[in-house]
Formats: structure tokens, C-alpha cells, sequence
């Protein structure tokens, strides 16, 4: 049997590439209005209008066959056939920004010389015309001697006429240029020039607005206080915007606890359903929410083009600590999640630049443990309020914030000087025009967001929080004991074991409880804690809630630490194996748990032994 | 000398006023890494191509962000200062 034809979309950075295989194939591709988007191969699959079937696959933008990042190595690897992950093409499809003709063509003409059957996308023609540029598609396939089609992928224009083209190209009878030695960079550059001014019909100058934009965004002192005022509105209204929602979901637990607990007897399945699965997994889907607030302002900075700017207003501050500006979009995505951080860290050139960025990566407060910080700091921190707008509990979780992205300066700082020494690469990069970033493209960032966390909590949170709630149930306790049937249990007497290890900092049994779950994510340390509380109370018959229940046990300066050691040490598991993965062993996975660790344990420590002291 | 094309001596990237359109004279491409005067040869930096400085980042010294051809590329000055510039006499 034959296999489908293998066509590449290949390209410059941002020219559209994953927008254009969405359009194609129907897949649901991550896309983003800044260079990077893609970092590995993706396949989907397309039918041609006469029935054949072609596999598409989606590389990562690349400005040349000579690769400087890990990304482009894998681009220059496919198309010309040294992947050993996959088959050589059968031919190209070639994405070029209308608007950057005379860059993107050189690397097009590098393409085409490859001899492979090539069909031009003129993408983005739409924000060509914006940019008051007419272009003539015809002046540039004779010069280029291969089908160009103008294209919006993201309006899904001219997406018949290119299925067509292919067509012809993978059908044999397409035209097939002829393979030729590769000419120098500037020769090329130049060619490139010279047929972009050709295929150019009017010219006029660029519109106001994006420069006006520019002017405030990449101000010497406007640009950082609008970066600022962007990631303090992020985190605020993460806190502000989530309340309602989040109390509905709250309501909507209590109520199934209490139907549950109507429903059925008293007895192994009602206290595995409402104490283990409804009190752990809904302590974490209260979250959902917040989470997805936050994702909406990484999605919209992404898409509209601001990430750059944000990069290059920071680089500054990064080349301080051996990093640059590029360092800047992985990290801050890092605070969403740690695992698509680490991944995006493959457009850094430099290896050691990159390694130090996987590395601090964990110290950006992820998403999981945002769940972790509220209910510790809603039940133990006054809500007094210092000045309008600011309150204590909001400046504690910001200080948790800045204590993580401080931890990761200080890390980076030292790693470059130690294990990650070595020069500087550099900051190099293009920006990208602003656009309006497309509700259909965040709507589906934020479902797919949803899908992924309510597989976790239905999956992972739900099978550690129900091992948790058997550990801790059995045995039972005699009738009559005045012991309590935490520490009866199994886990309980784990619990006391890890405590001995923590207790110095300060940790409890119940922190001891929760620390090992919370490895598999984060979020599991507040349902665990739920679950402890859940079947610890069964003597009183307490219904409150978690947080009251923290109120009557922790004291503050253990609070403290506990939320001072979840700004550094557990990564989850999923970190954990994404470093493998991207670092090719377990040496750098290793180095980062075990220097996370005694950070965590450092930082507790101090942080508990303070409060003592302090009098809290 | 030839005087049709009139050119400030010594002025590069680095140093060329805000807004002052300009054309790349020279690279010094000695005074790079290899992997930054690839990077630069792929962004469009060649001699002849015209340039014009749009941003200068604040903190220290920042980088620069410029347009070249019909780009906006962010680059550090040191980089910069290897990009001869001519401007026309004003």
C-alpha cells in the first residue's frame, strides 16, 4: 500500500504556517502572533478535491537550512531528508507574510533550489493591504517559477485555489523545479529583494496606529509601566474576576456532598464518595476559574502580538543575569504552566541560555499552585485593608509571586555562573504587527485549557485523592479509641514519618500528609488536606469548611512556611518528565529536584523560624 | 572624497537618531559572533537596505528596536554598533 503524499508547510518564523494547517486539515493547533509558536512537527491530513489523501506536517519556523535553535533543526532536517523520524516530503508548501516579501523570499528561493515540487502561500495578504501594500501574485510566480496563492488562513481565504495547487504538485505533473547549488546569503538576499520590489504594485506608507501603539508599548518609560500595569491587572483579575464562578462551583459540590449524603447509609461508599472524591477533586475544581482567567491574558498577550514587546522591554533585566528577552515568553508562560514553558524555551539559541531557562522555569508560580496559595492565605491571612485597593491577603500572594520570580533571578544569576556557564547569545528578534486576536482562536485555547484540567481532576487528582482517602481510612479505629482515625490510619503513621523530616521547618502532619500527593500536581496538596480534614472530623461531625478547619490547626508561622516552600521545591511529575524530555536524561531533571528541594526546605525554614521569633 | 554621496563618517546603528531614516553603509562583521551575524544576514541586514532606529529600551542600555526593509527587528547595541549607517546630509 502507498502511503499518502507527505506535503511541509514550511516558512519563516510567524508567517502563519499553524493558522494555515488549522485551516487545512481542521486540526486545532496552538497559534500565536509571535516567532516560536511551533516547536515540533505536528501531522494532520487533508483530501484534495479529487479524493487523494496527502498527510500534511506543520514545522517550525525557521529563517534559513542552516539551523541556529533546536526548533529550525528539526524544519532543516525534514525538508531535506535527514529526519530520521520522518520521510522526505514529497513536496513543500512554502508560507510567506505578504507583508515581509523581501525577508521571506530568500529563504523561499533556499526552499525551492531544494527540488522539490513548491506551491507559494502568500499569506496574510490581508494585513499586506493593511499595511497599504498591493502586491501582484503573478510577477512573483513567473520570477519564482512555482504556483503562488494569495492566502488568509485565519479567514480561511484562497484555501480552495491552494488545495488545487497541491494538487498539481503532489500529483507528478506539477512543475518541478530544478535542484541548484545553494548560492551565498547575500546573493540570495539580494534575488530576494529584487523580485519582491518586482512583484510589489503600489506601495503607501504604513498605517499610524501600530507605530502609535509602539510608541507608548516600547517607551523608555511608558513601556515598562504599561508592562506592569498588564501583569498587575493579569494577577488581579485572576483573584477578583474568579470569586463569583468560583463560589457557584463551591455551592454546586456542597449540594451533590449533601444529596449524597441523604441518599445513601452511612458506610464505605458514601464516605469514599463525599469524603474522598467530591471533597478532594471539588477542592480543586473551585479552581478551574482562576485558571482560566489567567490563561485568557497569556492567550490574548500571545495573540495580539505583545509578547515581543514585553521580551524586548525585559531584556535588560535578563542580560543582568547571563539571560536575554527571548528567556521572557517561556517564563512568562510558565506562570500558566510549567510544562508548555519548558517546551517553548527550544527558540533559545544558545544551550546554556536554554538550560538555565528550564531550570528557573519551575520558580514561575504555575497555575497549579495558585489553588494551593488562596486557600492557605483566604483562611489564615486577615483580609485588612491597608490602603484603597490593596489589601493584605492580595499583597501576601503578590509577595509569593515576586518571592518566586526573585528566587529565579538569584538562581539564574548563580546557574550562569556555575553549571550553566558561558557567553552571552544574544537578543535578536523580530516583532511582529499587532493583531486582533481572534475570539474563535481563544475560545479554543481556553476549552482546550479545560478539557486538559478536568482530565487531570478526573484522572490524577481524583485516583492520589481516593488512594489517599484508603490510606487514611484503614484500619479503622476501635470503637471507643480517643485517638483520632487520622493517625490511626496507615497514612497517618507515613504522615508521622515525614513529619520527623519536616518538623524542623515547621510543617504539621497534615502538610507531611499532603506533600508526597502534591507531587503528582500541585493542586492535590488542597484536596488532600480536604480529605484529611474530611474523615478527622467525623468525631465532631463537622460539615465546616476547610478553611475554618485550618483556622482551629495551623498556626500562622506554619502557614508561612508551608506556602514559602510551595513557591520553590514540588515541581509535578509532568515538569519533571518534560526536563528529561528537552534536556535528553536525567542529569538536569536531577540537578533541578534536588536544588528546588533545598531551596523549598531553606526558604521554609527561615521563613517559619522568623515568624517564631516575630511572634506570629 | 566623493562628494554626491554624502555621508556622516563613524555613525552606526547604535548611535543614529531616532527617527533619521538611513541605509546600511557596512556590516563589521568581525566585530560579531557567527551566530549573531547569521541571525542578522536572515533578519534582512545587508548593505544598502534602508534602516531607521524606533525604540530605545529604557533600563540601562537596552536594546534598540529598528526597522529594516519592512521589519521591526529588537537587537542589542552592541550589535548595533557594528552596523555602519549613511544619512543623507541633512
Amino acid at each position: 500500500m502507498n502511503a499518502a503524499p507527505l506535503v511541509a508547510l514550511v516558512g519563516n518564523p510567524n508567517a502563519g504556517k499553524s493558522a494555515l494547517f488549522n485551516a487545512l486539515t481542521g486540526a486545532r493547533q496552538k497559534v500565536g502572533n509571535y516567532p516560536g509558536v511551533t516547536v515540533e512537527r505536528k501531522s494532520g491530513r487533508l483530501v484534495l478535491d479529487d479524493g487523494r489523501p496527502v498527510e500534511l506536517v506543520d514545522l517550525p519556523g525557521a529563517y534559513s537550512l542552516d539551523p541556529s535553535s533546536p526548533d529550525e533543526a528539526v524544519t532543516r532536517d525534514v525538508v531535506t531528508g535527514g529526519s530520521e523520524f520522518e520521510r522526505r516530503p514529497d513536496a513543500l508548501v512554502v508560507v510567506l507574510d505578504a507583508a515581509n516579501l523581501d525577508n521571506h523570499l530568500r529563504f523561499a528561493l533556499q526552499l525551492i533550489a531544494l527540488g522539490l515540487p513548491v506551491v507559494i502561500a502568500l499569506n496574510m495578504v490581508d494585513l499586506a493591504e493593511r499595511d497599504g501594500l498591493v502586491l501582484d501574485p503573478a510577477v512573483l510566480a513567473r520570477e519564482l517559477g512555482v504556483p503562488v496563492v494569495p492566502t488568509v488562513a485565519v479567514r480561511r481565504r484562497g484555501l480552495d485555489q491552494l488545495r488545487e495547487a497541491l494538487a498539481g504538485a503532489v500529483g507528478g505533473g506539477g512543475i518541478r523545479p530544478h535542484p541548484r547549488t545553494l548560492e551565498t546569503e547575500s546573493v540570495l538576499q539580494r534575488r530576494a529583494r529584487n523580485i519582491a520590489s518586482a512583484a510589489i504594485i503600489s506601495e503607501t506608507p504604513a498605517h499610524r496606529w501600530a507605530h502609535w501603539l509602539d510608541s507608548v508599548a516600547l517607551h523608555p518609560v511608558m513601556g515598562p509601566l504599561l508592562l506592569v500595569a498588564v501583569l498587575f491587572t493579569m494577577f488581579q483579575a485572576v483573584f477578583t474576576w474568579a470569586t463569583v464562578p468560583a463560589d457557584a462551583i463551591d455551592a454546586g459540590f456542597a449540594w451533590l456532598q449533601t444529596q449524597i449524603a441523604a441518599a445513601l447509609p452511612d458506610g464505605f461508599v458514601r464516605s469514599l464518595l463525599t469524603d474522598g472524591l467530591i471533597a478532594g477533586v471539588g477542592a480543586v475544581l473551585v479552581f478551574l476559574p482562576q485558571i482560566l482567567i489567567l490563561f485568557l491574558f497569556i492567550l490574548v498577550l500571545e495573540a495580539s502580538g505583545y509578547m515581543v514587546r514585553a521580551a524586548f522591554l525585559m531584556d535588560r533585566l535578563m542580560a543582568g543575569v547571563g539571560l536575554s528577552g527571548r528567556a521572557f515568553i517561556p517564563l512568562l508562560s510558565s506562570f500558566a504552566c510549567a510544562v508548555p514553558g519548558i517546551m517553548a524555551t527550544r527558540t533559545i539559541e544558545d544551550e546554556k541560555e536554554r538550560l538555565t531557562t528550564i531550570l528557573i522555569a519551575p520558580l514561575m508560580t504555575c497555575s497549579a499552585r495558585w489553588p494551593v496559595y488562596t486557600l492557605i492565605i483566604g483562611a489564615m491571612i486577615p483580609n485588612m485593608r491597608l490602603a484603597p485597593f490593596i489589601r493584605l491577603q492580595g499583597l501576601v500572594m503578590f509577595g509569593l509571586l515576586a518571592i518566586g520570580i526573585a528566587g529565579a533571578y538569584v538562581a539564574a544569576l548563580l546557574l550562569r555562573r556555575t553549571v550553566t556557564k558561558g557567553a552571552s547569545s544574544g537578543f535578536m528578534m523580530e516583532m511582529p504587527k499587532y493583531q486582533m486576536p481572534r475570539l474563535g482562536d481563544i475560545v479554543l485555547g481556553l476549552w482546550t485549557r479545560t478539557l486538559i484540567f478536568l482530565k487531570r481532576a478526573g484522572t490524577i487528582i481524583a485516583a492520589t485523592t481516593v488512594v489517599l482517602w484508603l490510606l487514611l481510612s484503614f484500619p479503622k479505629l476501635p470503637e471507643g479509641s480517643a485517638v483520632s482515625p487520622v493517625d490511626y490510619s496507615i497514612g497517618g503513621r507515613i504522615g508521622h514519618g515525614i513529619e520527623t523530616v519536616v518538623k524542623p521547618i515547621g510543617f504539621n502532619r497534615d502538610i507531611a500528609l499532603a506533600l508526597l500527593p502534591a507531587m503528582a500536581a500541585r493542586e492535590v496538596a488542597v484536596s488532600a488536606i480536604g480529605t484529611v480534614y474530611a474523615i478527622d472530623d467525623k468525631g465532631e461531625g463537622g460539615e465546616a469548611r476547610i478553611t475554618d478547619k485550618l483556622r482551629g490547626r495551623w498556626t500562622l508561622p506554619t502557614a508561612l512556611a508551608f506556602l514559602m516552600w510551595f513557591v520553590f521545591a514540588p515541581q509535578c511529575i509532568s515538569t519533571i518528565a518534560v526536563t528529561r524530555r528537552e534536556t535528553n536524561g536525567w542529569k538536569w531533571p536531577a540537578f533541578m529536584v534536588g536544588y528546588l528541594f533545598a531551596a523549598a526546605y531553606i526558604m521554609a525554614g527561615i521563613t517559619y523560624w522568623l515568624a517564631v521569633f516575630a511572634g506570629l | 572624497m566623493d562628494m554626491s554621496l554624502p555621508v556622516r563618517a563613524a555613525l552606526t546603528l547604535e548611535k543614529l537618531p531616532r527617527r533619521q531614516r538611513g541605509m546600511v553603509a557596512a556590516i563589521d562583521w568581525t566585530q560579531l559572533a557567527d551566530a549573531e551575524a547569521r541571525r542578522l544576514r536572515e533578519l534582512g541586514f545587508d548593505e544598502g537596505v534602508g534602516v531607521e532606529v524606533l525604540h530605545r529600551a529604557a533600563i540601562g542600555r537596552g536594546p534598540i528596536a529598528c526597522r529594516i526593509g519592512r521589519m521591526t527587528v529588537a537587537l542589542r547595541r552592541a550589535v548595533a554598533g557594528a552596523i555602519h549607517v549613511a544619512v543623507p546630509a541633512a
